[in-house]
């Protein structure tokens, strides 16, 4: 451990990220500039013009197109990475499936923000939730210092796994909120992601191979149940990771889930990315006043924890789950549907509350946070459910 | 050919050990089968070069060998023979 | 580098496609791709867009490709070869490709993913500037799930989305011109052949391998099922749309015009139309057919003009 050496510096989540990128150094990077995370781009390009990368930079002229090069790229064996949001990550969605399928290594960031339509341009989670089956590991961060780590994080494990990763930011609130980063030097990040060993490369002409063939009933399910099983084993994978890059460099940054007095709480709620620093806010006042509430911070949604949540939650009485995305299945977010189908199996579980929030970037506040854990404390007075789903800052 | 278990699969769905379709015989699809004449053939080799299922083999610029096994019958062979030397017959069931 | 090669030459090279695959009987994208692989210098990388090609020759477990070979989707083949090819850049760069390592790129992709739903990633591809040699096989048609117009079918077609009925006799547009829209972006070669003259499609493969940069050759492609013919005229079909001028052979080389075959006699385009099933509802159509001779003949014209001529 080098602690002497690391150094805090004042960044936005955008350019901890294109920072994180340029220590990376990666082989090819192929984007299509979108807001909020636009910046990315924009600064890893000057890294680019300036030599201070060897990438080779594909400034494609979509966003289908950039997922398409960094495919390309990562089956000739290169390190490969990308970021978008929104429409950008929705243009991608046929592509995103084979980048897994493919098993390859990518590494997306994603700037979170509102699916259209109305088009809308700031924070929301429709457009990762809408790929939240494609196969990808998906990993929400809460602030601009857990961007810049996962990142380096999310390159390791997936080489490691042979599977594409996205690392996502709250758009707006993280992409281009400054904060201060605790940053790494060169030459540490490289000696911890060491080379890529990849599985198979479309370069090798010695031997000659035939990538993305046509797989009909009789294969195309066993090829699926492979993949599943790649996603199964990336659990332990991704907390070693985790753990090695803490061990290695003193650090904390949680893997899957990030608990805040949770331990002796009755009702928790489990919120993802810059919400949970609101909610975290309103446990401090309600702790004040002796209430025993708490936070589950899901950082990983696929591969989904739910052991974890079976161990977390299974004492507690109530649960909410904060979802900043739309089903339309009106039984409320994919989160809190997800975290329900994980509790079923225990005998005794808590009332599970859905709540929906700040859709095309909605102002999340103080108010708002206390307002969630003043509901749950009436659900859980009582002991029942009156609504399948509740909008929080919605004007009724 | 056994089909594998899930767990037997290449990672990725990836094919090695290319090619393998070799063992997909596409002859049983034939109606007709080429008749082939080496007396008549001068081995300009336009047979070779238009036959889709690389039935024509072809050592030192001449032809030794017709694999009947991927012939589909197409008939393209006897076509652009300039000297009649392959005539099309009908397979016999 | 030697620019003609003999069939003797050509027969003793490595050809791609092999035996196995499940194109229909009388297929002339085989033949197509044989002349493509075979007359590189140097070892290939295809990326293959979803089409007839990439499913008849890759049903898993079985590759009829004996060179690396990648497909992901329709319209990306073009995008995904820009990733390759980079891939190849940055490794060499990096020392772990050997500095004299040649390889050359090819896209291979029919009319849709061409002309239609491919269009974008190709035009992207070419302007970044890519080092590859797209070849496209022109059918004319979105064969691969039953013979849906495009925009390379020509007007008149009978296909199953322009049918002919009581008020529309086929497909009532004419063809996009490709090599127009792909000649606009300035890129080094461009050129338009065909396998029934072979020596010239092998010649145009081998001028666009000594180019760096992005080179697109289109190709005609008669279907049988399609185009509704006798699978073994497939060769002919290829050689009547060249002699009726329907498909000139020429080049646009470094922004120069060149028309490569003139036809001695330039014979009708209903010497071809009407050898095809798609195209049986003309023959009592004279209107149609002047219409479609028409269009035909201003095209020759106004390639005769340009041939010689430097366009950018």
């Amino acid at each position: 451990m080098k602690t002497e050496t690391k150094k805090i510096v004042a960044k936005t989540g955008n350019e901890a990220a294109a920072y994180a990128m340029k220590q990376i150094n990666p082989d090819v990077v192929a984007a299509y500039p979108i807001t909020p995370s636009t910046e990315i781009i924009q600064i890893f390009s000057k890294y680019v013009a300036d030599g201070e990368v060897d990438t080779e930079f594909i400034p494609v002229e979509s966003e289908h197109s950039a997922i398409s090069v960094c495919i390309g790229a990562s089956t000739g064996g290169a390190r490969v990475m990308t970021a978008t949001s929104s429409q950008g990550l929705a243009l991608m969605h046929e592509i995103l499936y084979i980048a897994s399928s493919f098993r390859l290594p990518i590494v997306m960031i994603v700037g979170n923000r509102a699916l259209s339509g109305p088009i809308n341009i700031h924070c929301d989670h429709s457009d990762t939730m809408g790929s939240r089956d494609s196969g990808w590991i998906q990993i929400y961060c809460e602030n601009a210092n857990e961007v810049y780590h996962t990142i380096i994080n999310a390159v390791k494990i997936s080489e490691k796994v042979n599977l594409p990763c996205m690392v996502m930011m709250d758009g707006f609130i993280v992409t281009h909120g400054m904060e201060n980063v605790l940053i790494l030097e060169d030459e540490e990040v490289r000696e911890f992601l060491g080379k890529r060993e990849p599985l198979y490369s479309i370069l090798d002409l010695k031997n000659p191979i035939t990538v993305g063939p046509l797989a009909l009933y009789d294969y195309y399910m066993e090829h699926k149940r492979s993949q599943v099983d790649a996603i199964l084993k990336s659990k332990k994978i991704i907390s070693d990771v985790f753990e090695e890059y803490n061990r290695k460099f003193g650090l904390s940054i949680p893997s899957f889930i990030e608990e805040y007095f949770l331990d002796d709480a009755e009702i928790a709620v489990i919120a993802m990315s810059s919400a949970s620093g609101t909610l975290k806010e309103a446990v401090d006042l309600l702790r004040e006043k002796g209430e025993r509430v708490g936070i589950l911070r899901l950082k990983i949604t696929r591969p989904f924890p739910y052991e974890i949540l079976r161990k977390k939650l299974e004492n507690l009485k109530v649960v909410g789950v904060m979802d900043r995305a739309e089903t339309f299945s009106t039984m409320g977010g994919p989160v809190s549907i997800e975290v329900k189908a994980a509790l079923y199996s225990l005998i005794k579980r808590p009332l599970i509350q859905s709540f929906v929030f700040g859709l095309g970037g909605r102002e999340f506040s103080l108010e708002d946070a206390i307002k969630v854990f003043d509901i749950l404390k009436k659900i859980n007075k009582e002991n029942k459910l009156e609504e399948e789903f509740i909008y929080i800052g919605l004007r009724e | 050919m056994k089909l594998k278990p899930w767990r037997e699969l290449e990672e990725g769905a990836v094919i090695k050990n290319v090619p393998t379709s070799l063992k997909y015989k596409t002859g049983e699809w034939k109606k007709e089968s080429p008749l082939f004449d080496s007396e008549k053939c001068t081995h300009c080799l336009l047979c070779w070069l238009y036959c889709p299922d690389f039935v024509i083999k072809v050592k030192d610029g001449k032809i030794y060998k017709f694999d009947l096994d991927y012939c589909k019958g197409c008939g393209i062979c006897s076509k652009v023979c300039p000297k009649g030397a392959i005539l099309m017959k009908e397979e016999k069931i | 580098m030697k620019k003609i090669l003999s069939l003797k030459e050509l027969s003793e090279r490595n050809t791609g496609l092999t035996s196995g695959h499940r194109a229909c009987s009388g297929c002339a994208f085989p033949s197509i791709i044989k002349m493509v692989v075979a007359s590189s210098d140097y070892p290939v990388v295809i990326s293959n867009a979803t089409g007839c090609l990439e499913v008849v020759s890759t049903i898993y477990p079985y590759s009829a490709w004996n060179v690396p070979w990648i497909h992901v989707a329709f319209e990306n083949a073009a995008a995904v070869i820009s990733g390759v090819e980079s891939a190849y850049k940055v490794l060499k760069k990096k020392g772990l490709i050997p500095e004299n390592e040649k390889i050359n790129f090819i896209v291979i992709g029919g009319d849709g993913g061409t002309y239609d739903i491919g269009l974008q990633a190709l035009s992207g591809a070419i302007e970044r500037g890519h080092n590859f040699l797209y070849v496209l096989y022109d059918n004319q048609a979105y064969m691969n799930t039953g013979v849906q117009r495009s925009s390379a079918t020509p007007f008149g077609a009978n296909t199953t989305t322009s049918p002919v009925g009581k008020k529309m006799p086929g497909k009532i547009q004419h063809r996009k011109d490709i090599i127009e829209i792909i000649a606009a972006h300035e890129i080094p070669y461009v050129a338009q052949a065909s396998p029934s003259h072979f020596g010239d499609l092998i010649k145009k493969v081998r001028r666009a391998f000594e180019i760096e940069g992005p080179k697109f050759i289109a190709v005609i492609s008669p279907c049988v099922p399609g185009w509704g013919y006798n699978e073994s005229e497939t060769v002919e079909l290829a050689r009547l749309a060249v002699e009726t001028c329907f498909w000139p052979l020429y080049e646009i080389d470094q922004g120069v015009y060149r028309v490569n075959y003139k036809p001695k006699e330039k014979l009708p385009v209903k010497e071809w139309l009407l050898k095809q099933d798609r195209f049986s509802h003309l023959k009592n159509r004279e209107d149609l057919i002047e219409e479609i001779q028409k269009k035909v003949d201003e095209k020759w014209e106004r390639l005769l003009r340009l041939d010689g001529q430097k366009i950018f």
